[in-house]
């Protein structure tokens, strides 16, 4: 592939995350915002693989659109009754909500494009990031990765505790 | 020199990705009244900083940004689930979730 291929498809997925990040903000229905967070999972993991973490995408795909998304919308329907139509979120604050975010994305931008230009490593990554990953978890990162799964393990049984149906409070 | 730029995907593309990401999240956080919403804006914001580090990790070279994004997912998996069961603990309460009209703490 040449290097017009790759800019073209690059540019493809970064409207598409974008615009439905965007969608997911300023929609007023709930739902519609949930769904189209898919879509900007997926923009975001095709990211990862321009970014050769292959590996980092498919946990994206596997996690956010097939646990965190699932999730959400679970969330959406529990508080939501389902005869109500009125699945509406206000807001609030608007102007100064759009000020800030509008100072915050160009002070940054503004920061990124002046302070000179990046320097990239003489070793980039490139191919699979399959491999060096499992060596790393396995050396460098053994007790990080047992102490996420813990962390993992409490908070799965803390929210099945928070979330449980209370039968003594109910009467 | 700027079709050059435009065409060779480079630090800044994925940085620009990642600050448009970043702002959408904060507003979400900011003006939504919906918890669920305000959830999402959170994942976006999660989302942003991967890209940042999964960024920084390619054009290093280095394995860090890889495996700091592998945790950040990990978290953020773990933070939804917990987020959610308070705010269908604050439905359960309040009968809405509306954060703006959350203000108490005990029933």
């Amino acid at each position: 592939m040449n290097q017009l291929t790759i800019a073209i498809i690059f540019y493809i997925f970064a409207a598409v995350t974008v615009l439905s990040a965007a969608f997911v903000v300023f929609s007023k229905n709930v739902i519609y915002s949930a769904f189209s967070l898919l879509f900007t999972f997926f923009g975001v993991a095709a990211l990862y693989v321009f970014l050769s973490a292959d590996f980092i995408a498919v946990t994206q795909v596997v996690v956010y659109v097939g646990g965190i998304l699932v999730l959400l919308l679970f969330g959406v329907m529990f508080t939501n009754t389902i005869m109500q139509t009125e699945l509406k979120a206000d807001v609030l604050h608007m102007a100064p909500g759009i000020l800030v975010t509008l100072l915050l994305i160009g002070g940054m931008l503004f920061t990124f494009y002046t302070t000179g230009s990046w320097m990239p490593g003489e070793m980039q990554l490139n191919g699979s990031v399959v491999e060096s990953i499992g060596l790393e978890t396995m050396s460098r990162y053994m007790l990080p990765f047992e102490m996420v799964s813990i962390v993992l393990l409490v908070a799965l049984i803390g929210a099945a505790f928070l979330a449980r149906y209370d039968k003594a409070n109910k009467k | 020199m700027l079709t050059e730029q435009l065409l060779s995907i480079g630090v800044n593309h994925f940085l620009t990705i990642s600050v448009i990401l970043f702002g959408l999240g904060m507003f979400a956080v900011m003006t939504r009244k919906n918890a669920i919403v305000i959830l999402m804006g959170v994942e976006l914001i999660l989302n942003a900083a991967n890209i940042n580090f999964l960024t920084f990790s390619k054009y290093n070279g280095g394995m860090e940004g890889v495996m700091f994004s592998l945790f950040v997912i990990v978290l953020a998996a773990a933070e939804a689930a917990v987020a959610l069961a308070i705010v269908i603990n604050i439905f359960k309460t309040f009968k809405t979730v509306d954060v703006s009209s959350v203000d108490t703490m005990k029933e």
